[in-house]
């Protein structure tokens, strides 16, 4: 997994509460059975004025110019700034991997939907939680300064604002770890193979019918 | 001391070791696996020269790609047919146990493990897929994970997990006739948001929810995930324990017996201290429709559109309004008076055998009603298809007028053929109405199998119970 220190970057506001996974990727795409691509289909539904399918070329469709992916102002956008449960609905990883083949790296929203902001860590992509008033306010900042851009240090987890203010945020110790050193999970896991087979043969004992092979033998 | 809760004892029986930061090593029990989450988990382990860590703890079956029409002619849309393949040579390679396409006992993979025995309470169940939660209703830890998560599953029979918060919603008083498990679990959304249960594990507990039945329980914790949270469970009963027996995965003889004992233990101690509360009164329940583009936009069949102008809050406010645009729907408009074009019976959240005879029960003798222009009945299983046909309930739906077709995920999102056009609108016994869910623009409005029949037969939403 890439690792995650330190950026600045434009900001894109997506101004919608419990904006869902559908709505990041639609369904159709994640007939995909590879994990990079997905890219040029973040927020089809929204980005785009017609029906996107997978195959097609997505340099010739009709884009909405309304929609904020397609404003020349948030053009390289790394950071995008959400409202309330943001990535709630379906466990598609799929998500992730279309904010970070689209270039996201950071997310700031009010609150996550559990599934996504996991999903996030397990993809180099630093999803952070401030209160609502915080959000309000960086909207209100990013919507009247184009070109806005902000600071986000993992490190010290921090969010330095353009004219220099700080705003702290909180991250789990585990995650902020894992995703400053971009360690492979299965790896760290694997270190404690003795430890799983242990719980395994303690187990057996304990609960055999857990051990029933599908096939019906034990 | 204080008492453990459900969740508590389902979570320490797992715990592999503590990392000592705040999170644990959990042992999963059993892994489900479909098409669409897992061809990258699979491609990784590939990549990284790994083996599945405990080949037997999977079970895999297709189901969202799957065609709803005759199997005989395959999967017509070369991607979704190389995702399926993709599966079952996956599968093959790693000696995964698969139900394929054509078997009896394939279906929508959160209907066919209880279904198996193959979720056992107790269990620490996972799929990728949020409505894993549904597995709850048998006292087990049930969770959706994303793809990094199934192969780590995959290479470790392990997840790296933070325990989540506990919460109770008791629901209290008799259940009035008529009002199902979805009407409850779609009026506790609409009471806590759909990020009421965020960062919780769901109990679900009271006289109501014991009155319920397997297929009912599973339906409540299937939407727990609407609510939020990503795990639902209720605890064992001899409901539970009836339904488990003789099931084929299920442990026979004298294991059974060990088993049972074991599982008699798995409810919250009297004394159980909850991180969070909510109580709900069944009795005053009326059958639930949503109006908008998110569960918790819900009402009462005997409510109306409600006016975003009287919404206090601004980006609640946006929010409705944009649903309401997105809907056609005007503000005030009585729920009865919205006309459906499509019925759509099925989705992992009502496609069990007990859905189908609430369906059937209300199609019976009746037509469906002109407006109508299709009336889709999607089992969960083919193993429930074929009691259903046992039982006549194909023939009750044919002769009304609605299809009767293979079983699989189907328009509840829409990933095959079945899907609404753009403007549609849909009644629907599945679990999401997002925008585009089931199909590109399509409207979809929540409800109950009997519900969603009684809309078919006379061509908008109606109180089920007010039909003779
Ligand atoms: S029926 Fe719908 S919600 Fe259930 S697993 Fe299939 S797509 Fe997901």
């Amino acid at each position: 997994m890439e690792k995650f220190t330190k950026l600045t970057g434009i900001v894109m506001p997506l101004d919608r509460p419990n904006v869902d996974t559908d709505a990041i990727i639609p369904k159709q795409f994640l007939k995909s059975i590879k994990r990079t691509g997905f890219g040029p289909n973040l927020f089809d539904e929204w980005r785009y004025l017609d029906h996107g399918e997978p195959g097609m070329d997505n340099s010739q469709r009709p884009i909405n110019p309304d929609f904020v992916l397609n404003q020349p102002r948030y053009q390289g956008a790394q950071i995008l700034l959400a409202r309330e449960n943001f990535g709630c609905g379906s466990s598609r990883e799929h998500a992730p991997w279309a904010l970070l083949d689209y270039g996201f790296r950071v997310i700031i929203a009010p609150s996550f939907a559990d599934i996504f902001y996991n999903n996030c860590f397990k993809n180099g992509i630093l999803p952070i939680v401030l209160d609502a008033e915080t959000v309000d306010e960086l909207f209100r900042e990013v919507e009247a300064n184009e070109g806005y851009q902000l600071t986000v240090d993992l490190e010290r987890q921090t969010i330095t604002k353009p004219d220099g203010t700080v705003i702290p945020f909180e991250i789990d110790e585990f995650r902020k770890h894992r995703l400053l050193e971009g360690l492979d999970d299965i790896g760290l896991t694997l270190e404690h193979a003795d430890e799983i087979r242990a719980y395994e043969a303690r187990r057996k004992k304990a609960a055999p019918w857990l051990f029933v092979h599908l096939s019906g033998s034990v | 001391m204080t008492g453990k809760t459900l969740y508590d004892k389902l979570w320490d029986a797992h715990v592999v070791r503590d990392n000592g930061d705040g999170t644990a090593l959990i042992y999963i029990d059993r892994h489900l696996v479909h098409e669409v989450t897992s061809p990258q988990a699979f491609e990784g382990l590939r990549l990284a020269g790994r083996k599945p860590w405990r080949v037997e703890a999977n079970l895999a079956v297709p189901d969202h790609n799957v065609p709803t029409t005759d199997r005989s002619r395959g999967i017509a849309d070369p991607v979704s047919r190389l995702q399926v393949e993709t599966l079952d040579e996956n599968c093959r390679t790693f000696g995964i146990t698969e139900f394929r396409m054509d078997d009896i006992r394939q279906g929508i993979v959160h209907v066919i493990g209880p279904e198996e025995g193959a979720t056992l309470p107790g269990m620490t169940v996972v799929c990728g897929d949020s409505h894993t939660s549904t597995h709850g209703a048998f006292g087990a830890l049930a969770f959706g994970i994303g793809t990094s998560e199934v192969e780590h599953v995959l290479a470790t029979q392990c997840l790296v997990q933070k325990k989540s918060r506990a919460m109770r919603i008791t629901v209290d008083g008799p259940v009035p006739e008529g009002v199902t498990a979805k009407d409850i679990i779609l009026a506790i959304i609409g009471r806590i948001g759909t990020a009421g249960g965020t960062g919780h594990a769901i109990e679900f507990a009271g006289e109501a929810i014991r009155a319920l039945s397997m297929e009912g329980r599973m339906t409540l914790c299937n939407m727990a995930i609407e609510a939020g949270a990503r795990a639902g469970m209720v605890a064992v009963d001899d409901k539970t324990i009836d339904y488990v027996k003789g099931r084929p995965f299920a442990p026979q003889g004298e294991l059974w017996d060990q088993a049972v004992a074991d599982w008699r233990t798995l409810h919250s101690d009297p004394d159980a201290a909850f991180d969070a509360e909510v109580t709900l009164d069944a009795s005053t329940l009326v059958p639930q429709v949503t109006w908008g583009t998110s569960p918790e936009m819900v009402t009462g069949i005997d409510g109306r559109v409600p006016d975003p102008a009287a919404e206090t809050d601004p980006v609640k406010r946006e929010g409705m309004q944009k649903a309401l645009d997105y809907m056609g729907l005007e503000p005030g408009t009585p729920i009865t008076a919205i006309r459906p074009e499509v019925v759509f019976i099925g989705s992992c959240t009502n496609s069990r055998i007990e859905d189908l005879r609430a369906a059937a029960a209300v199609a019976r003798g009746r037509k469906v009603a002109d407006g109508i222009r299709q009336a889709l009945v999607v089992p969960g299983s083919g193993l429930v298809k074929q009691q259903a046909e046992e039982e006549g309930l194909d023939r009750i739906f044919l002769d009304a007028g609605f299809e009767w077709r293979e079983p699989g995920c189907s328009m509840c999102l829409a990933m095959n053929a079945d899907r609404l056009e753009p403007g549609q609108r849909c009644a629907s016994t599945s679990n999401r109405n997002f925008e585009g869910r089931q199909g590109p623009g399509g409207r979809t409005h929540l409800v109950s199998p009997a519900m969603a029949a009684a809309a078919a037969v006379t061509g908008h939403f109606v109180d089920v119970r007010t039909l003779e």
